[in-house]
């Protein structure tokens, strides 16, 4: 097992990792800005900064190619991102680590290259309601390809996917499964480790999508058991544009390339083609090296403050934002599971969640209102979008008082 | 923790204005038309406004207009104004309505170049002009007029 980092280093307060993110010592319409839109995209510490400009600064080459200086760097700095990401999400082999370009890309990798030459008519998926639009159309896309049946699993009305349906749907004709580790729109934290051990018991191989999951706990595929697991740099304080696919390797080998390119081949003639090795023969054309300097940047920030503190830091500010949401009257709460993350959906008396983006915003607080890329959802609960504050590492109890003075705010405008 | 700030509260209320608010809160206008000669949808993904614009035309002239739907304050307030505005008006002096609102909410100047319209309550909406993520709100009916006059049947989309 590996040994969390903070058992070999002197613990920093997280409380104080505020001061390594440059973008939130600003001020936005003459208040300090309050980043509570971590969900859609997290903010970069200056390691991460300095990190990708350090290499685009000095070590800048095309990677797995020359044999010059800066080739080798960068072909060093990218291989040893790739080191670093296996260790954090311990997975059992470095050719398990497939860098794509984002979530999407790594769930329509599996839906094109596992799912597509397997399934036919009379076979179906399963996913659950609560899933990212990025979680639902690559199945609908491999459906229609296929003849195959998208079967979606029911929530309740807390939030919470309701587990003994989802065992009766996972039947015979099931050939895939995908859920998320963490909902987006809710913050429910799916019981991934029971749903893994439920699909590898019928064979069904399995896909988390763990976009939300990465930023808030420790994550380890070996243990989750999952086939797949699927995250995002920008969602973990990395850069945009890079992923990674977790690919359980017997099942990556089984595989055709997703894309034709550069670097994922050994061997090209106009007879054929032999594919390179793992990871690479799903990294197809020049990748992108700055993002996955970034990316491995961000794990070593999250590997020095520890995910298991990160996790239970975020758990006291969750409960402190509950708490003082329940004291704003006419405040709805949209999702209320038994195990979330610090993510929280709302409705404010009958004011529209889009206003409340605006009137938050004039006072310097970031939420963000819609329905999330999680549209079922919001029709599950019959809404058509909702407020949400997702909370990240470096927001404090003083970012959720700024919030409920901002909803108070809200109420007064719109009284 | 805001003391050190200004209070920005009397800024917002420039966007959120009494005759916005009191628009929202009680739309003119809302429901359907049973018999209507034009209709269109309009659909603003970002933050799910929709609506539904019912026109009742004849001799040129928008006799009755009403819609149905829901979505944020701004895009009520904007559906309740133009159809108490266009009642009445030729199709032509509708659609130079929605010119000069569009103009009046992203042209670079502001400034309405035909004098003879008379945009009255309409000016209500100018506060929009200083929130660029929200003109599409403001501009949804206006565009959904655009289309039920032109006839088109696909819904209109402000994204």
């Amino acid at each position: 097992m590996r040994q969390s980092h903070t058992t070999l280093r002197e613990a920093r307060p997280i409380e104080t990792c505020r001061a390594d993110f440059p973008a939130l010592q600003q001020e936005v319409h003459g208040h300090p800005l309050v980043y509570l839109d971590s969900a859609a995209s997290a903010q970069v510490p200056e390691s991460v900064i300095q990190a990708v400009s350090q290499y685009q600064q000095h070590d800048h080459s095309n990677v797995h190619r020359g044999v010059h200086t800066l080739s080798a760097r960068a072909t060093d700095a990218y291989e040893g991102a790739r080191d670093r990401l296996q260790a954090f999400i311990n997975a059992g082999s470095r050719r398990e680590v497939v860098f794509t370009s984002g979530t999407t890309e790594s769930v329509n990798l599996v839906a094109q290259s596992y799912c597509r030459p397997r399934l036919g008519p009379g076979d179906q998926i399963l996913i659950s309601h609560l899933e990212h639009h990025s979680n639902i159309v690559p199945w609908q896309l491999v459906c229609e390809q296929t003849g195959a049946e998208l079967v979606v699993a029911p929530i309740d009305e807390r939030g919470q996917i309701v587990y003994d349906e989802f065992d009766r749907l996972a039947g015979e004709r099931v050939k895939f499964i995908a859920v998320n580790h963490v909902s987006n729109a809710l913050g429910t934290i799916n019981p991934v480790k029971k749903i893994t051990e439920l699909a590898r018991s019928r064979e069904i191989p399995i896909l988390i999508d763990g976009a939300q999951g990465v930023p808030h706990m420790p994550i380890d595929v070996t243990d989750i058991g999952c086939d797949f697991y699927a995250f995002s740099g920008h969602k973990m304080f990395g850069p945009t544009g890079i992923g990674v696919l977790y690919g359980r390797e017997t099942l990556l080998d089984t595989m055709p390339p997703y894309q034709g390119g550069g670097d994922m081949i050994l061997e090209v003639s106009f007879a054929g083609t032999t594919y390179n090795d793992l990871p690479y023969k799903f990294e197809a054309g020049t990748p992108n090296i700055s993002g996955v300097v970034g990316i491995g940047a961000a794990v070593d920030y999250l590997s020095l403050l520890g995910m298991d503190r990160v996790a239970a830091y975020e758990q006291q500010l969750l409960a402190y934002l509950s708490e003082k949401l329940s004291t704003v009257a006419d405040v709805r709460l949209i999702g209320t599971a038994d195990d979330k993350a610090s993510v929280q959906s709302f409705l404010l008396d009958d004011i529209h969640p889009h206003d409340i983006g605006t009137i938050l915003d004039h006072q310097g607080i970031a939420i963000r209102t819609g329905h999330h890329c999680a549209m079922p959802v919001m029709d599950y609960f019959g809404i058509p979008g909702t407020a949400r504050a997702s909370l990240a590492l470096y927001n404090t109890p003083a970012d959720i008082d700024s919030l409920v003075a901002g909803l108070a705010k809200a109420r007064k405008i719109f009284a | 923790m805001m003391n050190a700030h200004p209070d920005t509260s009397e800024d917002i209320r420039d966007l959120y204005r009494e005759l916005i608010l009191d628009h929202a809160k009680s739309p003119r206008n809302f429901g359907r038309l049973e018999d209507p000669t034009h209709t269109a949808e309009g659909i603003n993904p970002l933050c799910g406004d929709k609506l539904r614009l019912y026109l009742q035309v004849s001799d040129d002239h928008i006799a009755k207009a009403r819609f149905e739907g829901s979505g944020c304050a701004i895009s009520m307030a904007s559906a309740s104004m133009m159809t108490d505005v266009v009642q009445g008006l030729s199709k032509s002096r509708a659609l130079a309505h929605f010119e000069a609102v569009r103009e009046r909410l992203t042209g670079t100047d502001g400034a309405i170049n035909d004098a003879s319209l008379d945009l009255g309550k309409l000016q209500a909406l100018e506060g929009v002009r200083d929130y660029p993520m929200r003109v599409k709100c403001a501009t949804l009916a206006w565009h959904a007029l655009d289309s039920a006059l032109r006839g088109q049947m696909t819904p209109v989309s402000t994204e």
